[in-house]
């Protein structure tokens, strides 16, 4: 038990033990940029966008897995973040095939407003342009490989919110993707309970309602949060 | 053997277009061919996507006519859930189309025609465009621009200030018409109607001093096919296929856009990416039609709205049966521009048009989906066909300047048969060579490059392929 006393950006702050220190920056008013934590689910530590710098030690840490500890100094906010959050921007951009014009999160994309808040203006790497598929055989959810940044968020909501277990992540490296069951199409699942949390979850365009067009995909995260809210602690948003 | 002059304004990239005269042994003209590159491409990497996305795609087929696509990609996708669209939907998709044929209409017409009729033929090219006509007349070149900035307005109204985010979707659109856009388009309307009886007149003095064009600019007997209204009435957006020939006997009629593939071929011409399509029953090339304006008025008995129905009175006169020269495609376009003021007038009191039943729901209850549209150079086809899931297999878009594309080749083969002498390729050939184009408005980027004036690459190749002569003009 006990509170711990740490620094953030030269703000003196107080945590509860055992939080990381994205939830103390976050508590506090202090914002890090995030991408694959979810409120509601366990963090994995899968995009490397929250790195800061820890006082001590040359190497960064995310902030999203790391815990505080009592006279920890943290920075947020650094040229050499900076620079580091935008080359792992930029390396998701050419990983896969955005087309953000045409795309149905398009103004609604978390992947995308992040570019933006960054100062992604191009992309220095060459693009991948990879050859992925869609799965469409969902009655009224689709999933665009080409899309994913392979954050996982579905896949812990699926296990770890409803319950289903359906999605997974598949294959080594660049050839990673995420599957329904044992690589199944989607509509043949018999895990999936069609809840739609995993679309909930989903930071970019990659997973969406069928029939939606440029910019439709608009959805509520915090939903699930609420969800595990009242689950755990009893208690409910009215 | 036959010698082969090429017009060749090279690449899309570059803005040109390329042409080759054939010429045979004795010097004269025995066709032309105008090749241009397509969007082949396009229908390839589409396929793999879900048919709803395309709403948002295939307006980028094209900058000039990206409403055109929108509609027509919209209609494919109701086609495939089998639905009707709301009442609501439908007159909102219509207003959209009027804004855009009054817009490109007025581009053809005021930027890139009128130069030509105004300021002379073999006045000199860097002159013969829009900032030369503001120069000779500021008053009809600033009218102009405003004329288009009104069907751009209503437009944006409609979708937005971009009009590529999917406005007509699958089942309908999203968005109705706000009082404050009625309001807008409303003001507009006085001096849209002004404008465009101004170019009226306008163009029908240039026809009583442009005899020698009329007959020279594309004057033979075609086909010619649009959609139409259950009552023969102009039509832009529904109704049926109707062919008629050049006396203005209806040939085929009433059928359903969905069927178009019985009554349209595609031929495929060497060197070019551009499809040919020709009219069925009759082959290739019996089976010329022309498509647009030029067609839209022939096919029709009346417009629906009073103003355009007196005018077109007047342009049936200027034929027999049918109005066949290519040259009166430019006053087509000032009836429609008129007859699409007068339906928008009626749309701005239309309070149907702010209802908030806007959007049908439907799974994929079809696995193929024809959707047509008038897009303002003519007939616009969206043949999509999808698996159960509603991921695409193939589609086959079937566009306007493809279907003027034999008769572009034939217009080009009239003029060049007045001007080819020997080896020689002159100016006053090339001048009214890209004029007999534009009367089609191609939508290519090479008719709107340089401000409106045309690049050309032309070579005179002889029997043995040499190459005897070649132009440049960019
Ligand atoms: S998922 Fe986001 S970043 Fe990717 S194409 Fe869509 S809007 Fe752009
Ligand atoms: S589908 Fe969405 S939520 Fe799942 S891993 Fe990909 S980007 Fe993340
Ligand atoms: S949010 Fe911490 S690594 Fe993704
Ligand atoms: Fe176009």
């Amino acid at each position: 038990m006990g509170a711990k006393t740490l620094i953030i950006d030269g703000q003196t702050v107080s945590a509860e033990n055992h939080v990381t220190i994205l939830q103390a920056a976050t508590d506090n008013g202090i914002t890090i940029p995030t991408l694959c934590h979810l409120d509601g689910v366990y963090d994995v530590g899968a995009c490397r966008l929250c790195l800061v710098e820890v006082k001590g030690s040359t190497k960064l840490f995310s902030a999203c897995t790391t815990r505080v500890y009592e006279g920890m100094e943290v920075t947020t906010q650094s040229e050499r973040l900076k620079k580091y959050r935008r080359m792992t921007i930029e390396l998701l951009f050419a990983e896969r095939n955005h087309v953000c014009a045409v795309c149905v999160a398009n103004g609604h994309c978390e992947l995308q407003a992040l570019a933006t808040s960054l100062g992604m203006d191009h992309v220095r790497y060459d693009y991948c342009f990879p050859k992925w598929g869609m799965d469409l055989t969902h009655p009224f959810l689709g999933m665009d490989d080409n899309r994913c940044i392979l954050c996982t968020r579905c896949v812990r909501a699926c296990w770890h919110i409803e319950g289903a277990g359906t999605k997974n992540v598949a294959g080594r490296g660049s050839k990673s993707h995420i599957i329904s069951d044992l690589n199944e199409p989607w509509g043949d699942s018999e895990t999936c309970t069609s809840c739609a949390k995993c679309l909930l979850s989903c930071p970019t365009g990659a997973l969406f309602h069928k029939g939606d067009t440029v910019g439709e995909s608009e959805r509520d995260r915090s939903k699930l949060g609420y969800i595990v809210n009242a689950r755990e602690k009893q208690q409910w948003i009215v | 053997m036959s010698k082969r002059i090429v017009i060749d304004p090279v690449t899309r990239i570059e803005g040109h277009a390329k042409i080759s005269v054939f010429v045979d042994d004795a010097g004269n003209v025995s066709g032309a061919e105008f090749h241009v590159v397509e969007f082949r491409g396009f229908e390839k990497f589409c396929e793999g996507r879900p048919y709803s996305e395309m709403p948002g795609i295939t307006p980028r087929i094209c900058g000039i006519c990206p409403v055109s696509h929108l509609l027509a990609s919209a209609k494919a996708g109701d086609a495939i859930m089998a639905v009707s669209i709301p009442p609501a939907a439908d007159k909102l998709r219509r207003l959209m189309n009027l804004g855009q044929i009054v817009q490109s209409h007025a581009l053809s017409f005021f930027h890139l025609s009128a130069p030509d009729f105004l300021l002379g033929w073999d006045s000199p090219p860097a002159a013969r465009n829009v900032f030369g006509l503001i120069k000779s007349n500021a008053d009809l070149a600033r009218a102009g621009i405003r004329l288009r900035q009104f069907g751009q307005e209503i437009i944006e109204v409609l979708g937005g200030k971009k009009i590529h985010p999917a406005w007509a979707v699958p089942g309908g659109v999203r968005s109705a018409l706000t009082p404050e856009g009625r309001a807008k388009i409303r003001a507009w309307l006085p001096e849209a109607y002004a404008t465009t009886r101004v170019a009226l007149d306008l163009f029908k003095k240039v026809l009583t001093t442009h005899e020698r064009e009329t007959q020279l600019y594309g004057n033979f007997p075609t086909l010619f096919m649009g959609l139409i209204a259950a009552d023969g009435g102009w039509e832009h957006h529904g109704g049926k296929l109707r062919f008629t020939d050049s006396s203005g006997s209806i040939i085929a009629d009433h059928i359903d856009p969905k069927d178009y593939r019985s009554v349209i071929g595609e031929a495929v011409q060497e060197n070019s990416y551009l499809k040919s399509p020709y009219y069925k029953p009759l082959g290739n090339p019996e089976g010329i039609y022309r498509v647009g304006p030029l067609a839209r008025l022939n096919i029709c008995s009346h417009m629906g709205v009073p103003q355009a129905d007196a005018e077109l009175k007047l342009f049936k006169t200027l034929g027999h049966g049918a109005v066949t020269s290519s040259f009166l495609f430019h006053y087509a376009r000032l009836i429609e521009i008129l007859a699409a003021i007068e339906f928008i007038e009626r749309a701005c009191d239309d309070p149907e048009l702010s209802s908030d039943e806007l959007r049908a729901n439907a799974g994929i209850n079809s696995l193929h989906g024809v959707g047509a549209s008038e897009a303002p150079r003519g007939t616009l086809f969206h043949d999509y066909t999808v698996d159960r899931d509603g991921m695409l297999k193939k589609v086959n878009l079937i566009v306007a300047t493809g279907q003027n594309n034999l008769a572009m080749n034939q217009t080009v083969a009239q003029i060049a048969r007045h001007f080819v002498k020997g080896d020689a390729i002159t100016e006053p050939m090339l001048n009214r060579i890209e004029h007999g184009i534009r009367c089609y408005d191609p939508c290519l980027s090479c008719s709107t490059h340089a401000a409106g004036r045309m690049a050309l690459h032309v070579k005179l190749i002889g029997p043995g392929g040499e190459i005897l002569n070649e132009v440049f003009r960019d």
